[in-house]
């Protein structure tokens, strides 16, 4: 039986104290042990950053790329091994920012992947450069005057008919166990947008801040089924913020449309090297 | 009136770039460039430099933004480092082919993977056939000079290429050092108005960039080698001047009691001056040995090297970058390939050290010095070593 200390790792965390990283960490691992997956089904994806460090800090296959790079390798890892369960981790710059084409790509294939985005709305890793979904007028070293216009994420997935959206705050550890758990089980690309605060470089959107404002859409009856309905709530922000499942619908996915992946995926696919012989030979 | 003060050399360096009152910078933050651009952003906030700064989303479109500023006739910077380097390595090529003079400083910093955030020369040999001139720092003021020089040589109508900067990420960018500023007045003296002959202009339209046959290709790339290996006289031309106006004399390649010496090390970058002790040292126990200092890396100071060496037995090159699968150090090879024809000519040994920040102190230096001349002498299995590496 998979337990929370298969995936406790005895390493220094080198995250701030306070971090909403840690609520992450911890939802991820709550998550994988409810849903009984043992560390070697599980591969975790990630660019650079500072949430892209969180696979250091478990157990689990790792690949860690390059900053925004991780959905085109999580893609690829999915195409060839369709049994694990792929799992890309990056923060709201290569998320958003320098990943931001690699993840329209991966919503309009709709690859089975979660992909969870630990959203603090600035550069933490850079120590505090605005970010793509940096509130407009936050003032950082590179924005003295203020960000402009905010991305947003949720809407932009929205457009892209993305297959499961869901928004998370690490200080519900709870709640976002839940959405992860929500994202892996669901079949087709799973985006999750987790609200955490970086202590060191955003005194704007904190704990406290978040706190206040995020209130859970299942409480008020909500059908995220609904696209209308959820675009109204992915354009909330402010006063209020929408946190739990904003869509989710069923949609095909990438891996099963591709013919030559109709029988098996690569990995259970055998090599045989006389039949390359033969395909030279046409040539 | 000049004072020395003491100041980060990132910060340094954004006041360098202040002084040449650029009209746009556009960058993406990585360390350890970020207080580069940092300070920029706060000066251009501050209204103490009148340009536009432009936050963009990454390296990629950082020299994109910068081929439209400066084609539209703009002086032009940016800043990067290591991975931002290589993202945005197909627009640094544009980037001379179009003749943009651009000037970049690049925080030099290993590249990915394993990550490593800390200083080597691997990102600047991944760019080493761009077509962009390659000024090589050692400290902080010679990063601030070159800094203000490159904008001269780059505009200069005889050279219009784009211009890297290179200092050490972390060992220059992040400590203070006692720097002297020059004054404004002396600067724009020293530095017209950039004056781009061909800029974007509704009224007089140009095309750049377009595309070229097989028929044209060949010609167009030859003119782009011609002009880079031109830009070699008005160079020196440039440092002369600011050596005049600033007291601070640059060189292609730089000599420390290298004359006459039957041993030379060369080296690149901030381990330069430890490189420098050593050779001190060595020198005071009575070994004819020198030292000679790389500080332009394109357009290849092939005549001033050859005579820098010329007389020496031994010549130790260090690199702080790997040829995986090659002949050794990138700059070894360099070297070995501009001397190889030479009837007379140093035995090149090569050696690898300081990969990934790790630190080269003087009693490395005496080490690498002791195995090179064995190494000269005896031969070795391999065509170059790591040094202190753990196999």
């Amino acid at each position: 039986m998979v337990t929370v200390k298969d995936y406790e790792a005895a390493i220094p965390i080198a995250w701030c104290p306070g971090c909403g990283n840690f609520g992450i960490l911890n939802a991820v691992k709550k998550a994988l042990v409810e849903l009984g997956l043992a560390p070697q089904q599980v591969l975790f994806v990630s660019g650079i950053g500072q949430a892209p460090k969180l696979p250091h800090y478990t157990h689990g296959n790792v690949f860690n790329g390059l900053h925004g790079r991780s959905l085109p390798a999580a893609t690829g890892a999915k195409l060839a091994n369709h049994d694990l369960t792929v799992i890309g981790i990056d923060g709201d710059g290569g998320a958003y920012g320098e990943g931001a084409g690699h993840l329209l790509a991966t919503l309009r294939r709709n690859v089975n992947i979660t992909y969870l985005v630990h959203n603090n709305q600035v550069y933490g890793l850079t120590k505090g450069q605005a970010s793509p979904t940096s509130d407009l007028g936050f003032v950082t070293k590179t924005t003295p005057l203020g960000a402009s216009q905010p991305l947003n994420p949720l809407a932009l997935a929205l457009a892209s008919d993305v297959s499961f959206l869901a928004r998370g705050f690490s200080g519900d550890i709870e709640h976002l166990a839940g959405l992860i758990k929500a994202g892996i089980r669901h079949h087709g690309f799973a985006l999750i947008d987790i609200l955490q605060p970086c202590v060191s470089f955003n005194h704007r959107n904190t704990f406290q801040w978040y706190r206040e404002r995020v209130y859970k859409v299942e409480e008020g009856g909500y059908d995220p089924t609904d696209k209308m309905a959820a675009f109204a709530r992915a354009l909330e922000w402010g006063d209020k913020i929408p946190i739990g499942v904003i869509y989710q619908q069923e949609r095909p996915v990438y891996e099963e449309q591709l013919p030559q992946l109709k029988k098996a995926p690569l990995v259970k696919q055998p090599i045989d090297p006389l039949k390359l012989e033969a395909l030279l030979d046409e040539f | 009136m000049t004072t020395r003060i003491g100041v980060e050399v990132s910060i340094a360096v954004a006041d360098a770039v202040k002084l040449a009152n650029p009209d746009v910078v556009a960058a993406y933050p990585i360390t350890p460039q970020t207080h580069i651009v940092e300070h920029l952003a706060e000066l251009v906030a501050n209204g103490e430099l009148d340009a536009e700064y432009i936050p963009v989303e990454s390296e990629h479109s950082a020299m994109s933004a910068c081929l439209g500023s400066a084609a539209a006739g703009a002086r032009t910077f940016t800043a990067t480092s290591s991975q931002g380097l290589a993202l945005m390595n197909e627009v640094v090529y544009v980037a001379s082919s179009m003749r943009l003079p651009i000037i970049m400083s690049v925080a030099n910093r290993a590249l990915s993977s394993p990550l490593s955030i800390w200083c080597d020369h691997s990102d600047m040999m991944s760019v080493r056939d761009t077509g962009w001139i390659q000024i090589i720092t050692e400290n902080g003021q010679q990063a601030v000079d070159n800094t203000i020089c490159a904008f001269r040589i780059g505009e200069d109508r005889r050279v219009l290429l784009p211009v890297m900067v290179h200092l050490d990420g972390f060992n220059l960018t992040h400590v203070i050092e006692p720097i002297i500023f020059p004054g404004q007045e002396e600067v724009d003296r020293f530095l017209p108005p950039n004056n781009y002959p061909l800029p974007l202009n509704p009224d007089r339209p140009v095309a750049m960039g377009d595309f070229a046959p097989p028929a044209i290709f060949t010609e167009a790339k030859w003119a782009q080698e011609v002009n880079i290996r031109n830009s070699m006289k008005p160079i020196l031309e440039v440092w002369d001047e600011f050596n005049r106006i600033f007291g601070r004399q640059y060189a292609p390649v730089e000599k420390y009691h290298s004359d006459g010496a039957r041993v030379i090390l060369m080296t690149m970058g901030s381990v330069s001056e430890t490189a420098s002790v050593a050779v001190d040292e060595l020198r005071g126990a009575g070994q004819e040995v020198g030292q000679v200092r790389l500080r332009l890396w394109r357009p290849f100071p092939f005549d001033a090297l050859r005579r820098a060496v010329s007389g020496a037995d031994v010549l130790i090159v260090m690199d702080r970058a790997i040829s995986l699968g090659g002949p050794g150090g990138p700059v070894a090879s360099e070297v070995k390939a501009a001397l190889y024809n030479l009837p007379e000519k140093p035995r090149v040994v090569s050696f690898v050290a300081g990969l990934g920040g790790r630190d080269i102190t003087v009693t490395d230096f005496k080490n690498i010095i002791k195995r090179g001349v064995e190494i000269a002498a005896g031969g070795s299995p391999n065509e170059y070593e790591i040094y202190g590496v753990r196999e």
